[in-house]
């Protein structure tokens, strides 16, 4: 099955090491152009910020509201569900709100103006960044909730009750129970993000088109202004390395599990 | 104690307006007609000049919008057509052959199966641009560029699912499975009898996992598909929006219902299936 995938990309590979025609062999000097491209160290920048930035902070959050449901007795199962729920809404529905919200004449400059600070112009600013990982969070929240309170349901009662008989209060056992119980399933859960931080090229296309402020401007529409051009050595030569980033971290996650076990 | 329990609730309460507020200001919006609407949003989805105002209820509310859109926009059934016939065909393709290729990966010991494990997680975490210009060529090579199946076909082979349903699999206790083998049972007996009702949840939640995926695609269309006709409502549905933005709310609405839907129907399993994806092997 993995063939259907697998034999083509070996094309690509070998594509990589062509020049423009198909014919002659050229060896790196496909890999020396992009790198050379302006465009695609901006691109790459981009996307290694905003994965930077991303990852942590969903992480961070959907670590506390999972922390804080789980200590719940009411609500708790609606809370849940309207977390989750964005996961359902389809991108191309909810832009359109988006736009509505952080268009230059949009309700957030609005707001803003009944305090008297000067508007901006959201999309096209260096904020769009920040739009950006606004709807990514807004998405992926509820996801990752749940895999962490997964993850809190693993935790076997009795530790904490132990813990509790040896004095220990709510604090200590958080620090010294949850956290370091937590850390494999945190590893799973930095993958299904990063996974998730790919997708979010869709939102940013919908709203802002295929050339948007330079601070959003991602591997993926690199990828897609290329396609249009059919310039099909650079794009070999780029999705090689990036499988062989994708590849490198996933073996990484892997086997850092193998020497746990 | 009793206290600080009821501020935590208050708090996530208001954390989670952050969610349902917009999702009922767009359905509000949606039950708004077209004058209001458009002196309300027009500066910014219709270039009219002037701010957008906020209005949270529609003054005279009415249903003319969603009356427009499904007996007057003939360009949103096509749409919404195109984007059934290429999620349910993937669907059930994932099925077809992730279910076997699954049960195999979990249940049974061979040379390499650790490997190829890795590799479909490797290809998991892939974005679509890497594969993008090998599965344009694969197409173009098959002549179906442009048609529905350059769609479904790569659709099918998608490894999330199977990754999902491996871990489903593997959660069946293995006394369950030699007890029906003394029985008598032979191996593709005790896959169907055995292996698919235990991991049922588990592939329920890879099915509504999939359609979210697949009701949500952007960029597949937009490499693989020139023809406009051909689009799917995910990718079109902006268009809509350009062209009659009266009903773009209701449009929005109704593109999200059979996800809404799904999504409140299948919830237990889908937080099942997502914990599933969390767990390490």
């Amino acid at each position: 099955m993995g063939i259907f995938i697998l034999f083509p990309f070996l094309d690509v590979f070998r594509r990589s090491f062509l020049d423009a025609m198909g014919g002659s062999f050229v060896g790196v000097d496909n890999y020396l152009t992009v790198l050379g491209k302006s465009s695609f160290k901006l691109a790459v920048s981009n996307t290694v910020r905003f994965i930077a930035v991303c990852i942590p902070l969903l992480m961070l959050l959907s670590l506390t509201i999972a922390v804080l449901i789980s200590s719940i007795s009411k609500l708790k199962e609606l809370l849940k569900t309207i977390f989750l729920f964005p996961m359902a809404i389809p991108v191309a529905s909810i832009v359109v709100l988006w736009r509505l919200v952080f268009d230059n004449s949009g309700y957030l400059n609005g707001f803003i103006e009944k305090f008297h600070i000067s508007p901006t112009d959201w999309m096209n600013g260096p904020s769009a960044f920040y739009v950006l990982v606004f709807s990514y969070l807004w998405k992926n929240t509820g996801y990752d909730m749940v895999l962490w309170l997964a993850g809190l349901n693993e935790i076997p009662e009795s530790l904490y009750e132990a813990a509790r008989i040896d004095g220990a209060g709510k604090k200590e056992c958080f620090y010294y129970i949850t956290l370091p119980l937590l850390k494999p399933t945190a590893a799973m859960i930095a993958v299904l993000s990063l996974v998730n931080s790919f997708k979010v090229f869709r939102e940013a296309y919908l709203i802002a088109g295929d050339y948007p402020h330079k601070s959003i401007y991602m591997l993926q529409h690199l990828f897609n202004n290329w396609f249009v051009k059919l310039d099909i050595q650079k794009m070999s030569a780029a999705s090689v390395m990036m499988a062989l980033a994708a590849a490198l971290i996933m073996i990484g996650v892997h086997v850092s599990h193998e020497k746990k076990k | 104690m009793k206290r600080k329990n009821r501020m935590i609730t208050a708090g996530l309460v208001v954390l989670s307006s952050v969610i349902w507020f917009p999702l009922f200001f767009m359905a509000a919006q949606s039950l708004m007609g077209s004058t209001e609407l458009i002196k309300n949003t027009g500066a910014v989805l219709a270039g009219t000049g002037g701010k957008a105002r906020f209005t949270l209820l529609p003054q005279f509310p009415t249903l003319a919008p969603y009356v427009e859109l499904l007996l007057d926009s003939p360009g949103f059934f096509v749409m919404f057509w195109n984007s059934c016939k290429q999620v349910f065909p993937i669907l059930l393709g994932q099925l077809l052959i992730g279910m076997p290729a699954a049960w195999a990966l979990a249940r049974y010991k061979f040379r390499g199966r650790n490997v190829l494990m890795l590799l479909y997680m490797i290809l998991m975490i892939m974005p679509f641009q890497v594969t993008m210009v090998s599965g344009y060529l694969v197409l173009k090579k098959f002549q179906i560029l442009d048609t529905h199946f350059a769609l479904i076909l790569p659709g099918i082979f998608n490894t999330f699912p199977v990754f999902i349903m491996t871990k489903a699999f593997a959660g069946i206790p293995d006394s369950l499975m030699d007890a029906a083998r003394i029985d008598g049972a032979g191996e593709f007996r005790v896959f169907t009898s055995i292996g698919i009702p235990m991991a049922l949840p588990g592939i329920i939640s890879a099915v509504i996992l999939g359609f979210l995926e697949c009701w949500n695609v952007i960029e597949q269309p937009m490499t693989f598909l020139k023809t406009k006709n051909l689009w799917p409502l995910s990718l079109y549905l902006p268009n809509i929006t350009a062209d009659k933005m009266n009903v773009s709310f209701a449009a929005s609405i109704v593109m999200m219902l059979p996800a809404v839907f799904l999504f409140l129907w299948g919830q237990a399993y889908l937080e099942q299936g997502i914990a599933a994806s969390g767990l390490k092997e």
